[in-house]
């Protein structure tokens, strides 16, 4: 976020030939051959039916999902066939998530929710991820939350936890499967706003899969699929 | 790996589903309490049984055994030598009982480094005379302040000062049951024949009690001048050497050096009372076994519990996975969870056990034949509370295992888009 000024044109995530197939109960061909590029400060979303692989793919783009053929490189890496350890701390590092549904840790106040990926990665101290966590949660407004359990705030002050977490590590791209799809009008325009603002302001990158097609139409750029394939970008 | 931060994620997932944690670690305190006090209490009484005749047992004994010459003068002869020789009653020669230089010998034992104390002996077989009735006893002439540093003989006489024996001439204590037959009281004379038919007169100062009738109906003890003049032999006669080691463990290679150094015959503790370290050994088996099962019983109940905990907490599995924590951490976090409850649970079982072994040591226990136990024994060896110790981290480690090897390898995409 702060300080960076990298040309608009670095390439943050690129997908080449990718292909998957769910083999249970019979072979399906759920990605053929997806390639594209998504430039740092981009704001992507990328939309589609359901069952056209769009979800499937950002698993893929996660890392989390390596059963696939074909190259992704993050940061102009390749990722595909790296041990399971190792792309978990360039997820860490790199990566950062907003689901649908909140998937805070109950166990734990709304302020170490958003410091775990930060204490885990241990790039600085611990009072200095407290302080970024605070930094990040009065961003977006939920600074008064920190203290609370995770369990008790509201849907849409969830949705606003996991982004401040997925801020947490400045990672170079974060990813959103359907991050406004629980959540009311009110709170989907207030996560929008964000990402609008953390694109415009802080230059982060952004793929967000949806199907609202009200907030696509409002990001900087859309990759439509149907059937596995990518029909428009 | 940052074992700071897996140690807070262990401890919150603890602490948010307390009472379950709670059940786990009472299965384990309860075991391990079990397995101290039961450990504890089989060895106390194993040790009670044991010392009634170990601790008066000599760890060597030093004697002359009468047995006719090895080395027979048809076997020596020049011209038989390659011949069978068949020689039928063949009997002890001029063999004594007496220990040969016993003087010396005892010198020598006393200074030897690995003694703690070494006393002679005397045995008189005699017969007690109660009217017209003869009753066969024995005589051990001992050296009595020896022997009760060696070998608690104070706390076997029951009655009347055990260092009488050697203050006042011509003195006996008698065991309980042959005082009983006598019906002689304590301060009474008793007539006593020698096997080279000598009559004495002995007064009784005490009464001798060791737990085992048949000794007591047998033996009694006198101070060893008053032994030897029963039989009629000098101050230096003496039939038997009884050493007492620091280590028992190493009578058996001592008896063997002493039988070569001054060629005589020595038995170690070992040999004479095999049957007691069997008996021991079964029990403490049997201990251990019950104290098993109940940790491994404990142990599963834990695994069931951590099982259930990784159904409830896929979500956080996943979402831990998602932000960048590997399969190992996740590993890592549950077999802390696992073994923080066999650690706290074991703790706590091991001052539990503590406790109720100090509740078993406090309930009396009195029986005629042990008269110095007052209650129950308690054996409180630190190496039980090791064990239990171990034992309940090493299950918890194994209970652990499987369902933190299960929550490594949960996919955080399945349960994500499960939903």
């Amino acid at each position: 976020m702060a300080g960076k000024t990298e040309n608009m044109q670095d390439v943050i995530l690129e997908a080449r030939g990718i292909d998957k197939e769910f083999h249970d109960p019979v072979t399906v061909q759920v990605l053929r051959d997806i390639t594209f590029k998504v430039n740092k400060g981009e704001f992507v979303s990328v939309i589609g039916k359901s069952g056209c692989g769009k979800s499937t793919l950002l698993y893929i783009l996660s890392t989390m999902d390596t059963d696939y053929t074909g190259e992704l490189y993050i940061d102009r890496e390749l990722m595909s066939g790296r041990p399971d350890a190792e792309l978990a701390r360039i997820r860490n590092e790199k990566i950062g998530f907003v689901f649908q549904f909140h998937y805070l840790l109950n166990e734990f106040t709304v302020l170490r929710n958003v410091m775990l990926p930060g204490l885990k990665l241990g790039r600085y101290s611990e009072q200095e991820i407290e302080h970024r966590a605070m930094e990040r949660l009065k961003m977006l407004g939920i600074d008064h939350l920190a203290m609370q359990s995770a369990y008790r705030v509201s849907g849409g002050e969830k949705q606003r936890v996991a982004i401040a977490r997925a801020l947490i590590n400045d990672p170079h791209i974060i990813m959103g499967d359907e991050p406004t799809g629980n959540l009311d009008k009110r709170n989907s325009d207030i996560v929008f706003n964000i990402f609008k603002e953390l694109t415009e302001v802080h230059n982060q990158t952004l793929l967000i899969v949806t199907h609202d097609t009200e907030f696509a139409e409002n990001s900087h750029r859309i990759i439509e699929m149907e059937d596995g394939r990518i029909i428009r970008q | 790996m940052n074992f700071k931060l897996i140690f807070s994620i262990a401890k919150s997932m603890l602490l948010a589903r307390w009472r379950q944690t709670l059940v786990a670690a009472v299965g384990v305190t309860f075991s391990i309490a079990m397995f101290i006090t039961l450990l504890g209490f089989m060895n106390g009484l194993n040790d009670l049984l044991d010392g009634l005749i170990l601790n008066r047992t000599p760890h060597v004994r030093l004697y002359n055994e009468i047995k006719p010459s090895e080395n027979q003068p048809v076997n020596v002869a020049e011209q038989y030598k390659n011949s069978y020789n068949f020689i039928s009653s063949v009997k002890a020669g001029i063999t004594r009982q007496e220990i040969y230089n016993s003087g010396p010998i005892l010198q020598a034992v006393k200074a030897d480094e690995r003694v703690l104390g070494a006393t002679p002996k005397l045995l008189a077989q005699v017969f007690f005379n109660e009217g017209t009735i003869d009753i066969t006893g024995m005589i051990n002439g001992v050296d009595v302040e020896e022997e009760s540093r060696l070998f608690n003989f104070q706390d076997y006489v029951t009655a009347g000062n055990p260092i009488d024996a050697k203050n006042v001439a011509n003195s006996i204590i008698l065991g309980k049951g042959l005082a009983d037959i006598l019906v002689a009281d304590i301060g009474d004379v008793v007539q006593v024949t020698t096997a080279q038919g000598e009559r004495f007169s002995l007064k009784v100062v005490g009464y001798f009690q060791s737990g085992i009738q048949e000794i007591d109906k047998v033996q009694s003890y006198a101070s060893i001048a008053t032994t030897q003049k029963l039989l009629g032999k000098p101050a230096n006669y003496m039939t038997d050497i009884q050493v007492k080691l620091y280590d028992l463990e190493q009578a058996p290679a001592v008896a063997r050096e002493y039988a070569q150094l001054f060629q005589v015959d020595a038995e170690d503790i070992q040999t004479a009372n095999a049957q007691f370290e069997t008996g021991s050994n079964v029990r403490s088996l049997i201990s251990y076994a019950v104290g098993i099962t109940l940790l491994i019983v404990a142990g599963f109940g834990i695994f069931n519990i951590l099982n259930m905990m990784i159904y409830e907490k896929m979500d956080s599995i996943a979402i831990l996975k998602a932000t960048g924590f590997s399969g190992r951490d996740v590993n890592l976090v549950f077999l802390v969870i696992a073994m923080s409850i066999g650690f706290f649970g074991g703790v706590l079982g091991l001052l539990f056990g503590f406790l109720f072994s100090l509740v078993i040591d406090s309930i009396p226990f009195n029986t005629a034949a042990l008269p110095t136990i007052t209650t129950y024994p308690v054996n409180y060896d630190p190496m039980y509370y090791f064990i239990g110790g171990a034992f309940s981290l090493i299950t918890t480690y194994f209970a652990g295992f499987f369902p933190a090897r299960k929550a490594s390898r949960v996919d955080p995409v399945e349960i994500i888009r499960g939903k």
